[in-house]
């Protein structure tokens, strides 16, 4: 079976759309251009020698204040070839766009789903775009690094119907 | 009667188009939702379903009731503080998600991991498997209608638990795994009990076989239902004992090994059919191969460290404290801030008894990562799921949920 290297079957194919190429700890991550991430899933699935078939997991990272913002990292395995690779793409923080691979692996569905509801980038092209883990009328993006982590003040016994009023839950 | 019960929930049909089929718009065919407080929907799991008849047109799963939040708070927290939290996720696998984590962080950090520790990691996650197969097989078989398998594998895994207890003080929740090795060394009873479970438990899984695996009204419940070919399960990111029932030969112990799992001895069971029958024999067999695991672990434990003397990353044990300044220092700074790997994203997978799960972690060089990830095989799963139940009966969607063996908390996180 034929094995081609990941990184430059990728520059041959797709040139400038490969942005950087680097290596940590074993893991290669490939960076590349926003626009271009469903072509390259295809052809990372789909090219003889790379056969990228699993989709392990996709995932957002926020990297408030730089920029640009958002991330998102894709973690491609071959079962054929035993091997893994992380395509990333960097997308601006006022407008965090990126098409969705769910045409490509339709394992994507609900991680697109998550990144959505828990970071806010959207997925053009997603059959079903909708929040998947918060409610459906939630105000905000929790995993997004300018969302407050928030508490809940401790009761006592001195305090409790005191704390109990400002509680935000349905009273009577 | 009060207002709110007399009245009738309509519904807003039109927030269902496009999830469901048109002829559930025009009345044609039934939508019904099952959970969140089915009891064999394993937990909180809510699920949307189209019915023609008894049969399932489309189903909708909706999560989400057990999202606590776990990544985001992992957030605000340094390293060692969220292993805790890590165990709270799959609560039937909690050393398996210790060790994800652990091993993420051992390989941002490039710490390494004695052989004991290692040794005593694989036999403890092997235990959890089986601890969690048990769970996964009562709880199946109650589903399907056999209620007696239900207690006799509840008490087989309170004698797993009784091992937890006694290496960790805690029956489940045990975060005994820490970056570089363990929370402590075994104590002495630790490998009398791990031998007489050795010799004890082989017969009951017979047992098990006996009272399920040739029983005419579960091979009608469980043979050819929720089929899922091998390539639809790795197009939908399948893993675990739902891929390998399609027969698919990936298991990550074997494929890409962590803790030293190529130096033992087991098989993979593979599924033919990729039906719910399949993926319950592939379970049962996995119960008695990670028994030959636990078997080879405590016959060849080695001796030496059980946790990494690298000081940097691991603090000093109590007693170094009374006479070296080194240790008081490295104590007081890990205790205070903990410790600040390089800048840079690391993926591990490990094999969790439900499939891979997977741990992300991103950090910025400061003591609290920059982003944490795990990614969870009910997750995934779930995701699944309406492929599978697709033109099943109604009562047939509960077995396949069993099957995938789906845990809330590791799907909502």
């Amino acid at each position: 079976m034929t094995k081609l290297d990941p990184v430059e079957a990728l520059q041959a194919a797709f040139g400038d759309a490969i942005e950087d190429v680097s290596t940590f700890r074993g893991d290669t991550t490939v960076v590349v251009s926003a626009a271009k991430i469903a072509d390259i899933g295809r052809y990372c699935l789909q090219s003889e020698g790379l056969e990228y078939n699993l989709l392990s997991d996709v995932t957002g990272i926020d990297y408030y204040p730089q920029e640009p913002r958002f991330a998102v990292a894709y973690h491609l395995y071959s079962l054929p070839h035993n091997r893994s690779l992380r395509l990333k793409v960097y997308l601006p923080g006022d407008d965090p766009v990126v098409p969705s691979v769910t045409p490509v692996w339709p394992t994507a569905n609900w991680f697109e789903r998550e990144i959505y509801d828990l970071l806010g980038v959207t997925f053009t092209d997603h059959p079903d775009l909708r929040r998947i883990l918060m409610p459906e009328g939630w105000d905000g993006h929790p995993l997004r690094k300018d969302y407050p982590l928030g508490y809940e003040t401790v009761q006592f016994s001195f305090n409790f119907d005191e704390v109990d009023r400002h509680k935000p839950y349905a009273k009577e | 009667m009060s207002v709110q019960e007399e009245t009738v929930w309509q519904g807003d049909v039109e927030k269902l188009r496009g999830l469901v089929s048109d002829r559930a718009l025009s009345g044609e065919t039934m939508v019904l939702n099952m959970g969140p407080q089915h009891p064999s929907t394993h937990g909180v799991l809510r699920l949307l379903l189209e019915l023609d008849g008894e049969d399932i047109v489309s189903c909708i799963p909706d999560i989400g009731f057990l999202h606590t939040g776990i990544e985001k708070n992992m957030e605000a927290k340094r390293y060692e503080q969220s292993i805790t939290m890590t165990d709270r996720m799959d609560y039937l696998n909690p050393l398996g998600n210790n060790l994800a984590y652990c091993l993420a962080m051992e390989k941002l950090i490039e710490l390494d991991v004695p052989p004991r520790a290692q040794v005593i990691r694989v036999l403890l996650a092997e235990l959890t498997r089986i601890n969690s197969h048990l769970v996964w097989l009562g709880t199946h078989a109650l589903d399907i209608g056999a209620m007696s398998v239900f207690l006799y594998c509840f008490r087989e895994r309170e004698k797993i638990l009784d091992i937890f207890e006694m290496v960790s003080g805690q029956r489940m929740m045990s975060t005994y795994f820490r970056p570089g090795g363990l929370w402590r060394d075994v104590p002495e009873e630790f490998e009398p009990a791990v031998r007489d479970f050795i010799d004890y438990f082989p017969a009951k899984v017979d047992d098990y076989e006996k009272l399920l695996s040739n029983n005419p009204i579960w091979l009608d419940r469980t043979q050819g239902i929720g089929f899922i070919s091998a390539e639809d399960a790795i197009a939908l990111g399948c893993t675990g004992p739902t891929l390998r029932g399609s027969g698919v030969n990936w298991d990550i112990r074997k494929a890409l090994p962590y803790s030293g799992y190529e130096q033992f001895d087991f098989e993979v069971p593979l599924g033919v059919h990729g039906d719910v029958y399949d993926r319950y024999i592939i379970r049962i067999e996995e119960m008695r191969q990670s028994l030959r695991i636990v078997e080879q672990a405590i016959d060849n434990l080695p001796g030496g460290l059980f946790r990494s003397n690298n000081r940097k990353y691991v603090p000093p044990p109590r007693a170094e404290l009374g006479h070296s300044m080194e240790a008081v220092i490295h104590h007081f700074k890990l205790w205070t801030e903990g410790f600040r790997p390089p800048k840079g994203e690391v993926y591990v997978r490990v094999e969790s008894p439900r499939g891979e799960l997977g741990c992300f972690l991103a950090s910025d060089g400061s003591p609290r990562p920059w982003r944490v990830r795990f990614r969870t095989p009910s997750f995934v799963h779930l995701s699944a799921l309406p492929h599978m139940a697709k033109g099943h009966l109604i009562a047939d969607l509960v077995g396949i949920i069993g099957s995938v063996d789906i845990v809330l908390g590791d799907c909502d996180r």
